[in-house]
Parts: structure tokens; sequence; C-alpha cells
């Protein structure tokens, strides 16, 4: 996808420069960028850094075990349809606090491993293969609801490009997400409901 | 909206203060933990750096050729009726596919009205609030084998529709 995106684009901006005279200007711009995009990771070194710095303090003091155990009767009302032992409680659990934490790369790899789990589960329980379970729709929903309460990156970039208050967005940014992530929680019982009763 | 600013502001000191004296208490060895995982940061931050090259490029390059300003007058019309701001939707739309070139075009938002500005704000929200909805779901699915996804992507487009409408207010009081 990213190769005829990326490709798209840089091919429009020549194309289009040189028609409208700016071809000069899109030289300069690519190579100013480039310069750019290294200052940046600079600046993000530090704030990215300082986050992954606290987040092991957490994970050290077993902070992150007591929140697994926390979420387990709102993993219960979410997906009904897991096995109290099943592993892919735990797995959905880390992944639902990577996200909530920020720590995007961190929630991929486990969130796979939730997926394998309720395919597993899914087929246990006489489900068709190749078709999504009601478990994994939710858990799939629930992630792309945005479930990032600190949007670290986005206050990286902010004060590189001069924020007078970086972190001005957090309130805001925290109730966006809260209602975004309500309307997933919505939806999934909805449809829910209507599944069971059809 | 006071409050917002007020939670804003306390909510990454607070964090940090939870998040040492929990680990004072349980006596973990904090500092060392700490320089621990900031290489973690060090690491991630440098694997991002290829990708923001190559993206900051792009769209630095789209920018510069004056094709930005004419896709945002082309959209103005859709974006007056949705009441949502035109220069966004580009955007919004690429934010469903990948954060990375989503990323290079909140960085072109920061530089042309300032991360500050109303633009600034909302696109600051819509990017803490919405998660790329067609990468994810082709990411996570294949790893089940999963064609049919039933109402995955209805239930992930509310969710992002509505993670950017409330953006959108929310930046306005802001």
């Amino acid at each position: 996808m990213l190769n005829y995106l990326w490709g798209g684009m840089i091919l429009i901006a020549v194309i289009y420069g040189t028609v409208t005279g700016n071809v000069k200007e899109v030289g300069n711009a690519a190579l100013d960028s480039s310069k750019e995009a290294v200052e940046l990771c600079i600046t993000m070194l530090g704030v990215m850094a300082l986050w992954t710095g606290i987040m092991q303090i957490a994970e050290a003091s077993g902070l992150t075990k007591k929140f697994i155990k926390l979420v387990r009767p709102v993993l219960r009302f979410l997906f009904p349809d897991i096995p109290e032992e099943s592993k892919a409680n735990d797995y959905i659990a880390s992944n639902l606090l990577a996200n909530i934490l920020g720590l995007g790369w961190a929630a991929t790899p486990v969130g796979l491993k939730a997926m394998t789990e309720l395919q597993k589960i899914h087929l246990e329980q006489g489900g068709e293969k190749g078709v999504a379970s009601r478990a994994m729709c939710a858990f799939l929903i629930i992630n792309i609801s945005s479930l990032q309460l600190i949007p670290v990156n986005i206050i990286a970039y902010r004060s590189q490009y001069g924020s007078v208050n970086p972190a001005e967005i957090v309130g805001p940014a925290i109730v966006a997400t809260f209602i975004s992530t309500l309307a997933a929680v919505v939806f999934i019982k909805v449809t829910g409901k209507r599944e069971k009763r059809g | 909206m006071r409050f917002l600013i007020y939670l804003s502001d306390f909510c990454i000191p607070l964090l940090l203060f939870y998040m040492v004296s929990y680990g004072l208490l349980a006596k973990a060895d904090i500092y060392k933990e700490f320089t621990e995982g900031a290489k973690d940061g060090f690491r991630v931050t440098i694997g991002i750096l290829p990708t923001l090259i190559g993206l900051m490029t792009a769209v630095g390059m789209l920018r510069a050729s004056g094709f930005l300003e004419l896709l945002s007058k082309l959209l103005e019309p859709v974006a007056k009726m949705l009441l949502f701001p035109a220069e966004l939707v580009p955007l919004v739309v690429v934010k469903l596919f990948s954060s990375s070139a989503a990323t290079g075009l909140v960085l072109d938002i920061f530089k042309e009205y300032g991360p500050d500005s109303y633009l600034g704000k909302v696109t600051s929200l819509i990017c803490s609030s919405t998660e790329t909805v067609f990468y994810t779901m082709s990411v996570y699915f294949m790893a089940a084998g999963v064609k049919k996804t039933r109402h995955t992507l209805a239930g992930a487009l509310i969710a992002t529709a509505t993670g950017v409408a409330v953006s959108t207010i929310l930046a306005g009081w802001l």
C-alpha cells in the first residue's frame, strides 16, 4: 500500500511542481524535509526515552501485572465468549494496556497472539473457519477506537514545532479517546444483542 | 473546559509521581530500570527514522509543489457540508491506511499553521483519538487467517468518525 501512496506523492509533486513552475521549490523541499526528519527524531529521542524508561519502572515494580488483573471484569463484559481460563485474556489485557500507555509497537505482537488464541477458541466452539468470531470483531473494534491516554509522540511533535504548551491537548485527547471507545463499546453490545436474538 | 486544562497540566507530573513512588514502595531498582527502559526508547525512535525521512520528504515535496492547496480547495465543498476543515480531510483519509504517512501530514500541518492554531489542535486531537483502521484490520485478521470480517469495519469506522467529530468540537473550545 505504501508503495503506491509514497510513490504517488513523489510523482505527483514533481509533475504538479513542473506544471505550476514550482519545480525548484520541490527540489529544495526534498532536501530540507529529510534534514528536518532527523532534527525531529533528535527531539523525540528525549521524550520517547523518558516514556519507555518510566514504563520499564512500571513493569519491574509489578504495576503492569496488577493492571492486567484489574481489567479482568472489563474483559468478561466485553468478550463474554472467551473462557475464563484462556490465555487470550492475558494477551488481550497486555495489548490494551500497551495501547493505553501509547506503546503501539509493544501492542502489536501480543495483539497478534491474542488473535491466534481467539481463532482457536472460535474453532473449538464450532465456528466457521476464515470467519471472524464475535470476540475477534469486538477486540479489533476496541483496538481501532484508540485507547491511548497520553499521546507521547504528538506531544513531542508539538514541542518540536514551537507549541507554547505541548501537553495542553492531553486532557481533551483523553475525553476524545474515551468517547470514541464508548461508541465502539455501544456498537459491540448492540450488534452482540442482535446476534443472540437472531 | 477548565477541568480539562487542569487535567492536561497534572496528567504527566502525576503519572511520574505515581510510577516512581510505586516503584520505590515495591523496592524495585527504579533508576537502573529507568535507564534500561530508556534504551528501548532510543531503539524505537531510531527505528522509525527511515520511515519519517521518506514520508516527510514526500509530503514536503507535495506541499512545495502547491498540490496540497489544490487538494484542500477541491475538497472544500464536501468538507463544508460536514462542518470540517478542508485542510484536514487528506489527513483523516490517509490516517485510515497508514499512521506513518499520516505523521508526515501532521508535521506539515504543524509547520504550516502552527501546533497551537485551531487546525493544529484539531490535528493533535484526531491523531490521539483515532487508529489506522485498514492497516490494523489487515494485520490482525491476517494473523488469524480470517477473510470474512463481518461487522468489524462498520464498528471501526463509527469509532473513528466519533473520534474525529469530538476532536473537532473540543479543539474549538480550547
